[in-house]
C-alpha cells in the first residue's frame, strides 16, 4: 500500500513549522514517528496534500527533569523507556510506554505524535489525565498551556487548532506519599488497550487525600472517573475501599462494543483494570 | 521527485524518489534488495524490519525521503559477504524457520535486542521480539537460536 501523493516539507525550526502550517491549511497534516499518520494514509483514511515532517526540530526533542519533568513532543518512547529517572519520578508513564506497541513502534512513535492524534485506544491519553499532565501548545497567535482535562475533546480529535504544535508536555514529579501506575488489557497482536487504566493516588495521614484516573480504550476517548475518584477520596485505600471504589468505573462515560470486546465485557473489564491500577498506585504510595 | 542519498549497508546511495516512497519500497524496488520482506504491511508482524541509524524500525511505516542521510542495514548487510551473523547461524542451527518469510525481520529484530541486552533470558527474547509475526514456528525454535546467537557472541573471537 502507498499513501497518495503529496508535497513534503522539513522545517528545521517551530517557526517555519507554523508558517508552512499556516501556508498550507488544511491540506497539510504534521509527520512526528508517523506510526499513526502514515498507516492511514496507507489506507487512504487520510490524504494530505502536503506533510510537514518536524523530525529534523531538535528543540522538540528530549527530556528535562528539574522542578518537574518537561517532555519534548518530539520525544520517543523509546528515549522515554529508557529514561531511568523519568522512570522513578512518573511510573504510571514508564509503565504504559512499555507496553506500548512493540520496540520498533516505540523506536519512531512519539508522545506528542500520539496526544495530537488521540486514538482512543492509545495509552498515552490515559496517562496524561491521571497525572494532570500540562500540554504545551504554540500556534500563530503565540504559546498556550492545555490541561490533559480539556484536551481530549472526543473520538481522534483535541483541542488543538488546526494551526498550532504541540512542543511539550510537563508532569509533575511524585513526591512523598504519592503513587502511580498503569494497567492494561491489551489486544494481543496490535497491543492497542481494550482497556487501560491509569491511576494517581496521594495518601495523607493514611487516608487518601487526591485521586486521579484515567481510562482509555473503553470509550471513545480517554476520560477521567470522577464517581470512582471521590469514592476513593478520605478513604483509607484499604483493598476493600479500592474495591467498593472501583465498582462505579465506567458509569459516566460512553464504552463501545466491536469484534475485539462487546460493550459488556469493556465496561466489565474497566472496573476490574480500574481496581488493579488503584491497587498497584495505592501499594506505592505507602 | 526528491534526490535521496542513504547509506545502506555501508555504501551510498543517491537516488531520485517520490515522497511517498516508503522505505521498504525503496529497498526493494531501487536497490534491488529483496532480503527486506513485506508481510502485512500495517507495521504489525515485523517482517520488513530493518536498522535505520542503528535502531529497528519497520520499513513499511518510513518514508524513504526521511532516511536521507542515514544508514540503514538490511539483512544483507548484518554479515559480510560469504558469511553468516551468529544470528542466521543460530536460526539454521535451531530450525528457527519453516517457510522463512519472516525470518529476515524476525533476525533484525533479534540483532537489535542483542545489541541492547547481549544476554537475554528467554522472556525477554519473546518481550524483545514481540514485534515480529511467525505463522510457521510457534516461537519456541526462533527463542533457542536467539540464545544461541547470544551465547556464540558472548564467546571472545578466537576461542
Amino acid at each position: 500500500m502507498i499513501p497518495s501523493a503529496f508535497s513534503y516539507h522539513a522545517p528545521t525550526s517551530v517557526a517555519e513549522a507554523l508558517s508552512l502550517l499556516q501556508q498550507h491549511g488544511d491540506e497539510a497534516k504534521i509527520l512526528a514517528g508517523g506510526h499513526s499518520l502514515l498507516p492511514a494514509m496507507k489506507l487512504r483514511l487520510a490524504s494530505p496534500g502536503v506533510l510537514i515532517d518536524i523530525n529534523q526540530i531538535a528543540e522538540l526533542r528530549g527530556v528535562v527533569i528539574n522542578g518537574n519533568v518537561n517532555i519534548g513532543a518530539l520525544t520517543t518512547w523509546s528515549a522515554i523507556e529508557t529514561d531511568g529517572e523519568l522512570a522513578s519520578v512518573c511510573p504510571a508513564l514508564a509503565e504504559a510506554v512499555a507496553l506500548i506497541g512493540d520496540i520498533q513502534v516505540r523506536n519512531r512513535g512519539t508522545i506528542g505524535g500520539s496526544l495530537a492524534h488521540a486514538d482512543p485506544a492509545a495509552d498515552a491519553p490515559a496517562v496524561m489525565l491521571a497525572l494532570n499532565a500540562q500540554i504545551r501548545v504554540t500556534g500563530p497567535g503565540g504559546t498556550r498551556t492545555i490541561a490533559a482535562d480539556d484536551f481530549f475533546t472526543d473520538m481522534l480529535s483535541t483541542a488543538l487548532e488546526p494551526d498550532e504544535l504541540i512542543t511539550s508536555i510537563t508532569l509533575n514529579k511524585l513526591g512523598a506519599g504519592e503513587g502511580s501506575a498503569y494497567s492494561k488489557f491489551a489486544h494481543p497482536a496490535s497491543r492497542y488497550a481494550i482497556v487501560g487504566v491509569a491511576a494517581y493516588v496521594k495518601l495523607s495521614g493514611g487516608k487518601v487525600s487526591a485521586c486521579r484516573i484515567g481510562v482509555t480504550g473503553a470509550g471513545p476517548k480517554a476520560v477521567r472517573q470522577t464517581a470512582v475518584e471521590q469514592a476513593l477520596i478520605g478513604s483509607d485505600g484499604s483493598a476493600e475501599a479500592i474495591a467498593a471504589a472501583a465498582a462505579h468505573a465506567g458509569e459516566e462515560m460512553d464504552i463501545l462494543g466491536d469484534i475485539h470486546a462487546s460493550e459488556g465485557y469493556r465496561r466489565a473489564m474497566t472496573k476490574v483494570y480500574v481496581k488493579r491500577a488503584l491497587t498497584s498506585a495505592v501499594a506505592r504510595a505507602r | 521527485m526528491a534526490t535521496i542519498t542513504v547509506t545502506v549497508n555501508g555504501k551510498p546511495h543517491t537516488n531520485d524518489v517520490e515522497p511517498r516512497t516508503l522505505l521498504v519500497h525503496y529497498l526493494r524496488e531501487q536497490l534491488n534488495l529483496t532480503g527486506t520482506h513485506i508481510g502485512c504491511d500495517t507495521s504489525q508482524c515485523g517482517a520488513c524490519v530493518v536498522h535505520l541509524n542503528g535502531q529497528s524500525v519497520k520499513s513499511c511505516t518510513v518514508l524513504a525521503i526521511q532516511c536521507h542521510g542515514a544508514e540503514v542495514t538490511t539483512i544483507e548487510g548484518l554479515a559480510p559477504q560469504g558469511q553468516m551473523h551468529a544470528l542466521q547461524e543460530g536460526f539454521w542451527e535451531k530450525h528457527g524457520l519453516q517457510c522463512g518469510f519472516c525470518t529476515p525481520g524476525m533476525i533484525m529484530a533479534a540483532a537489535d535486542l542483542l545489541e541492547r541486552n547481549p544476554n537475554p533470558t528467554d522472556d525477554e527474547i519473546r518481550h524483545g521480539l514481540e514485534g515480529n509475526l511467525c505463522r510457521c514456528t510457534g516461537y519456541e525454535n526462533i527463542v533457542r537460536a536467539v540464545r544461541y546467537a547470544a551465547e556464540k557472541m558472548a564467546v571472545p573471537a578466537g576461542d
